[in-house]
């Protein structure tokens, strides 16, 4: 019985870690520029896709590479190509808008859309077919007690508690971070001090597209088969989970992420898995319901 | 003397319904246009519904077909189990030629049943605002499908189907088609009844909750009430549009109810315009036409695109396109034109000459 509430949870933090991953992209994004990035979730898909193509193309090259050298080129490679995805919708889409000072339900409007575009689009030009991930590194199970833990699923863990770390350090101890949390706090009088709003904006948007990027690889790793759709829901629960935490803390997010992946595969160990979703979103819609603003956001008070 | 401004708007919507129904029962027009034409009328119920919250009072909320699912599921349910022999439910209660008289009725419940369900909004509202707000419509969406999902009774994931049976019903009693008047009347009757709440000096306070929610509880709007009737008449004819869905479609699935509809209702109400209702029944025309239309345009250009040499013989253009070409449509008015097709103004404040001949009130 222990033992598989220990195996549980070790199966939670890991499907909690893509959230997590995920939702800090969010609240990236969100604690910037006051935009709910609706097409984070497929960036995380596009993530996905290019790792596999990386992949595939490194698999057919000549050089005979081996699984890890491969992947320790596709981790970077994708990180940096899926943030120019990431910066390229900034500039086309959100940039023109915010110049013109448009209103921010438009913004989130066209974020909406634009990840309707990178999914349909991906699956008009791509075909329906499955692509199914290559295997770049030997599956090793350890078992302690009887639970069982793969290298896959630690290292999964692991990148996630690293990326957070880091993520805390960037946006605490740096100039770069401390100039995001200015925006943040008042984005009128940062340009004032001489602040590059649009590059801070950028920067933001690499961290956060990098990170989908990332935790696409995992998730393509994890679970070897992709689709186009494969971002939308995760994205949405990712974005809920955000929001829960306190969107704009990134504290809130990785607590949220782990949070929502706790929930799900308990209410999946406990009760048949289609009441996975009910049970998730009843727990959260509660959870809003009693603290409005998540449970490490801070209530921001209106002035007339 | 009758009132000819007043008159001139509904008789001309009367003619062109029973147009519409005659040139139906003669077949002049076949089937699938008939469908079209009940799509578009579905869809106006949608966006002009959708638009009191998105538009009139300005909150952004995304799970408007949570509340169509609700509505598609109880008026589908209480005519199969009241008027139909089914393995679910057993003997028709009632004889199947009544379904035609209670089909309003049913309707009607389904409305309630769907406004009842928005309370799961409409409470959380009073104190959440925003993005907040946003992430509950979302969840409430998530939570009532995956509840029909979760209903074995009502056939769970797989669906839920025997409408056509209502429709047969009805069209025993007088074989002319039900449907095509029953969207008509609905979808007047929901345009009618937003028109009426938000020109009312007590629907005003919708707006006046858009302009700024403070300051209208200072000028003694009951906000949390306003929210509370808003959220309630938007999800009740929401409701509405799913129980006319089910019984044109004759089959209804969860997930057919999914992010994807409300997606669409957002795209019809930014696209006419937040807070007009004459741009949002433009919207949901222009709307189900373009997804209609391009279900022929995109083999059409595919053939084209081949004859010419220009994209390889291999790739052919698939109709997953249409749903690229439509949020691409709303990404460039959204650059271009940001406050939709419409704006916040009506038909007659853009050609004021047509206030010479009609009134809607």
């Amino acid at each position: 019985m222990l033992d598989s509430i220990f195996q549980n949870l070790f199966n939670a933090l890991q499907w909690g870690s893509f959230y997590s991953l995920i939702a800090l992209g969010y609240t990236l994004v969100y604690g910037v520029l006051r935009l709910i990035n609706f097409a984070h979730g497929d960036i995380f898909m596009v993530g996905a896709y290019i790792a596999f193509f990386l992949a595939m193309f490194f698999l057919q090259g000549d050089g005979g590479l081996s699984g890890p050298v491969i992947l320790a080129m596709v981790i970077p490679l994708t990180m940096i190509l899926t943030s120019v995805c990431g910066v390229a919708l900034e500039r086309i889409a959100y940039r023109p808008l915010r110049r013109k000072g448009a209103n921010r339900l438009y913004v989130v409007i066209t974020a909406l859309m634009c990840g309707l575009i990178l999914e349909n689009g991906n699956l008009a030009f791509l075909g329906a077919s499955r692509k199914s991930f290559p295997e770049l590194i030997d599956k090793v199970v350890y078992n302690i007690g009887s639970i069982s833990m793969t290298n896959l699923k630690i290292g999964v863990i692991l990148s996630s508690i690293l990326v957070y770390f880091v993520l805390n350090a960037i946006i605490s101890k740096t100039r770069i971070g401390m100039a995001m949390r200015g925006i943040s706090y008042d984005k009128f009088a940062i340009p004032l001090m001489g602040i590059p709003i649009d590059t801070i904006i950028m920067v933001t948007f690499i961290l956060g597209s990098s990170l989908a990027g990332l935790a696409g690889i995992l998730f393509a790793m994890s679970y070897p088969v992709l689709d186009p759709f494969m971002g939308a829901l995760i994205g949405w629960k990712a974005f809920i989970a955000a929001v829960v935490g306190g969107i704009g803390d990134i504290k809130g997010a990785f607590v949220g992420g782990f949070l929502l992946g706790i929930v799900e595969i308990l209410a999946m160990a406990i009760f048949p898995s289609t009441f996975r979703d009910l049970i998730a979103f009843s727990i959260l819609m509660i959870i809003l319901v009693i603290k409005p603003t998540g449970l490490f956001g801070i209530a921001k008070s209106t002035k007339i | 003397m009758i009132n000819t401004k007043k008159m001139s708007v509904p008789s001309l919507l009367f003619l062109l319904a029973a147009g519409t129904i005659i040139a139906a029962h003669f077949q002049l027009i076949d089937l699938y246009v008939q469908t079209v034409i009940m799509f578009i009328g579905v869809n106006i119920i949608l966006s002009s519904s959708f638009n009191i919250i998105n538009g009139y009072m300005g909150e952004f909320a995304c799970g408007h077909a949570g509340f169509m699912a609700v509505g598609a599921y109880v008026t589908s349910v209480l005519n199969i189990m009241f008027f139909t022999n089914s393995k679910t439910f057993g003997q028709a209660i009632f004889a199947p030629e009544l379904a035609l008289y209670f089909f309003p009725v049913t309707m009607f419940i389904g409305g309630v049943a769907a406004a009842i369900t928005g309370l799961l909004v409409a409470v959380p509202s009073f104190k959440t605002r925003d993005d907040y707000l946003a992430i509950i419509t979302l969840a409430a969406n998530f939570i009532i499908v995956s509840l029909f999902i979760n209903m074995d009774v009502i056939g769970g994931a797989r669906g839920f189907m025997g409408m056509k049976q209502i429709v047969f019903a009805m069209e025993d009693v007088a074989y002319i088609p039900w449907m095509l008047i029953w969207v008509f009347t609905f979808t007047y009757f929901t345009v009618f009844v937003i028109r009426r709440f938000v020109t009312s000096t007590y629907g005003k306070g919708i707006i006046a909750i858009h302009q700024d929610e403070i300051a209208a509880e200072i000028m003694s709007v009951n906000t949390n009430k306003m929210k509370l009737v808003a959220f309630m008449l938007s999800s009740g004819l929401a409701g509405l549009a799913g129980g006319l869905f089910a019984h044109i479609l004759g089959y209804i699935n969860p997930n057919s109810f999914g992010i994807l509809k409300s997606t669409e209702c957002l795209v019809m109400v930014y696209l006419g315009g937040m807070g007009s209702l004459s741009g949002s029944i433009i919207a949901a025309v222009i709307f189900t036409l373009l997804i209609e239309g391009l279900r022929f345009i995109i083999p059409a250009a595919d053939t084209l695109l081949h004859l010419m040499p220009i994209i390889p013989d291999t790739f052919h253009l698939s109709q997953v396109l249409k749903w690229v070409i439509i949020p691409l449509i709303l990404v460039i008015l959204m650059q271009f034109r940001p406050e939709g097709l419409m704006g916040n103004r009506e038909l007659s404040d853009f050609f004021p000459k047509l206030k010479k001949y009609y009134e809607f009130k």
